[in-house]
């Protein structure tokens, strides 16, 4: 059935929260409001308080407990409520959650979901609109994904859920009742670390992740009128990393943008770059080119500085058009 | 805040029989020889990193003594040999973990020495920033919880540590879901070179539980049967269902911070040689005498087996091999 890609998110809460009793959900406001955007509305009166719990406004205690629950045999899913409220959470999410297979030799694991709301493009100013995937994407030992769709939302979500490791799932606050879109009834699994080719085309590939994947697709589809045709590519998961995708798709069309709503230095964009110039530089027929964020600290206020952040479909077609034209 | 009674005046708790204070004594005496033996080590050039718990013995075996083995878990911190043992890490084990061998239990080499952790001796493994544990330990509650196990969870850590955030957000998570945790700190009064003056205004971690309306008891971790005591009756509560606890067991630190510092460079020599005089394991020992537990003989006896399984522990991981360099990128994530 046709849903947002909020509803895309509660709904596989509670369908694995049904068949897995391991998994609670907790996290500031998630409880009885359903959380501030209401991802968990309805499922505390479902499965219970023990299993949905209202936790004290403190991100390093969310994490850190979840990472001992999750220890001693549960699947936490807590919630970040802004991703921009995630540092105080760092220490355990980097130095503990993400080494401690590592540490241990393979003998303690941390199956653990951390949701976060990221992104920008509501209002949210400089601390409720951050792109935060390149500071975790840096770490081995987590996961990072981030969905465009809401049916990638649930195969990814659920995928993260039976994950053996510790996997942020950062989801974008613009999509969640922008983004609509066809959601199976039955449960579905779509494996980490595979990239998904969201629109074919010959002569520019866009690559991207999260909100922007939706941008680059309308990009794509006004480019296609000017007789443009654009490949886009949709990574799904930053780490894992679907480098054999990247690299497929470059060879391809020989062009390569590269979009992301964080902002341009060291943002994930130049890995992807990277891996491009190692691997596939005499492929190419033009400079690999990035669209990203601005290098400003975050995204300000004021709808017309917030606008001009912001990476938009505009942005996206010139930037592609340019290159297709090279 | 609660004091224990002072020593002298103290019995040996109803779970503590003539065999579990010799088992107590035997798990001081050979934390003391372990870390004795790795000090040797790290001067001879064998082991790069020594981090000791000496004069932390009693209080480390009177509280590990205190749980279960078989249901609860522990989050310890560096220096927590006695701790580790008293659950059931061997000296083999610590030895190869001492010396990075590829069967220490704790890492396989990855880690610095006393670095705890061991899976099947429910020693959950733990890291260098310090405090971090201490949610860790909340979380493992927490599951326990909701599962409906009879399981306590326990964290231990220094009064250093007490100053971090990660102590006040583990403190307040377990008080407002009553977790079944005791949160456990050794206060040897230094967080390295930084006296307890100066590290917070008041002179009692305990008092800090008042913020959190849970229990905060100040025992002499000199006398392993006050710790015994404390401990159990803070696990008792927890499994009640009545909530954390806070401990803070008053210790001595009889070494430097670790083999890379030099306490004689910041602690004045007649503060140290007095704490040297309030040493546990002489005190525990005459007033075992003093039962008519323990007499001089099997004082001798005991200290040639240790000398024996200190030996054997060293022999063993000097002869373990070293973790194969292929295996650097083993264990990023699950296979």
């Amino acid at each position: 059935m046709a849903m947002t890609y909020l509803e895309a998110v509660r709904e596989t809460l509670r369908q694995e929260m049904r068949r897995d009793s391991r998994i609670i959900i907790y996290g500031e406001d998630v409880g009885v409001r359903g959380g501030v955007f209401r991802a968990t509305e309805g499922l505390q009166a479902e499965f219970g308080e023990d299993r949905v719990m209202d936790s004290p406004l403190a991100e390093s205690a969310i994490v850190g407990t979840a990472i001992g629950a999750a220890i001693n045999g549960l699947r936490p899913v807590p919630e970040i409520q802004f991703a921009d409220f995630i540092f105080p959470a760092v220490n355990q999410i980097i130095q503990e959650a993400a080494r401690i297979r590592y540490r241990s030799n393979g003998t303690f694991g941390v199956p653990l979901v951390i949701r976060a709301p990221y992104g920008g493009g509501i209002h949210g100013a400089l601390y409720h609109s951050q792109s935060i995937e390149a500071f975790f994407a840096h770490v081995p030992g987590l996961k990072v994904v981030m969905p465009a769709t809401p049916y990638d939302v649930k195969g990814l979500l659920a995928s993260s859920i039976e994950d053996e490791d510790p996997v942020l799932f950062l989801e974008h606050k613009g999509a969640y009742r922008s983004i609509r879109g066809e959601v199976p009834d039955e449960r579905y699994l779509i494996p980490l670390g595979e990239a998904d080719v969201k629109r074919t085309g010959t002569d520019v590939s866009i690559i991207s992740w999260g909100m922007t994947v939706n941008s680059s697709l309308k990009a794509a589809e006004a480019l296609a009128k000017q007789n443009i045709s654009v490949e886009v590519l949709d990574l799904r998961t930053i780490r894992p990393l679907d480098t054999e995708a990247i690299l497929a798709t470059a060879k391809k069309t020989g062009k390569v943008l590269v979009v992301h709503e964080d902002n341009l230095t060291g943002g994930f964009g130049g890995e992807v770059s990277a891996l491009i110039a190692e691997h596939a530089l005499f492929d190419l027929d033009a400079p690999i080119r990035r669209l990203a964020g601005p290098d400003v600290p975050a995204m300000p206020y004021a709808p017309s500085l917030e606008h001009a952040f912001l990476v938009t479909p505009e942005k996206i077609e010139a930037a592609a058009k340019e290159l297709a034209l090279f | 805040m609660a004091k224990a009674k002072a020593p002298a005046q103290r019995k040996p708790a109803p779970g503590l029989g003539t065999e579990r204070l010799r088992e107590m004594y035997y798990h001081m005496v050979m934390a003391r020889a372990l870390d004795e033996r790795c000090w040797v080590l790290n001067r001879g050039g064998q082991a790069p990193f020594v981090i000791s718990g000496q004069g932390h013995e009693a209080a480390q075996v009177g509280t590990a003594m205190a749980f279960d083995s078989a249901k609860d878990f522990l989050c310890p911190y560096y220096r927590d040999l006695g701790v580790v043992l008293a659950f059931g890490v061997t000296p083999r084990e610590v030895m190869c973990g001492l010396l990075a061998r590829a069967n220490d239990p704790s890492s396989g080499g990855r880690q610095m020495p006393s670095h705890w952790g061991h899976a099947g001796r429910r020693v959950i493994t733990g890291s260098s920033p310090v405090a971090t544990q201490i949610l860790h330990a909340a979380g493992v509650a927490l599951a326990a919880q909701v599962r409906g196990e009879d399981t306590v969870a326990a964290a231990f850590f220094g009064e250093g540590s007490s100053n971090q955030g990660d102590f006040h957000e583990g403190l307040n998570f377990a008080s407002v879901h009553r977790l079944p945790v005791i949160f456990i700190c050794e206060n040897n009064g230094y967080a390295i070179s930084v006296p307890l003056s100066k590290q917070m205004s008041i002179s009692s971690v305990a008092a800090r539980a008042a913020g959190y309306g849970i229990p905060g008891v100040e025992v002499d971790g000199l006398d392993p049967l006050a710790v015994y005591q404390a401990t159990e009756e803070a696990v008792a509560r927890a499994r009640r269902g009545e909530g954390p606890s806070l401990l803070d067991l008053k210790v001595v630190r009889l070494t430097s911070h670790s083999s890379d510092d030099d306490q004689r460079s910041y602690r004045p020599a007649e503060d140290l040689a007095a704490e040297r005089q309030r040493d546990p394991l002489p005190r525990f020992r005459s007033w075992m005498e003093s039962q008519g537990v323990w007499d001089a003989q099997q004082e001798q006896d005991l200290g040639a087996r240790i000398q024996r399984e200190v030996d054997d522990a060293t022999e063993f991981a000097l002869a373990s091999p070293v973790p194969d360099a292929s295996t650097l990128l083993d264990h990023v994530y699950a296979p």
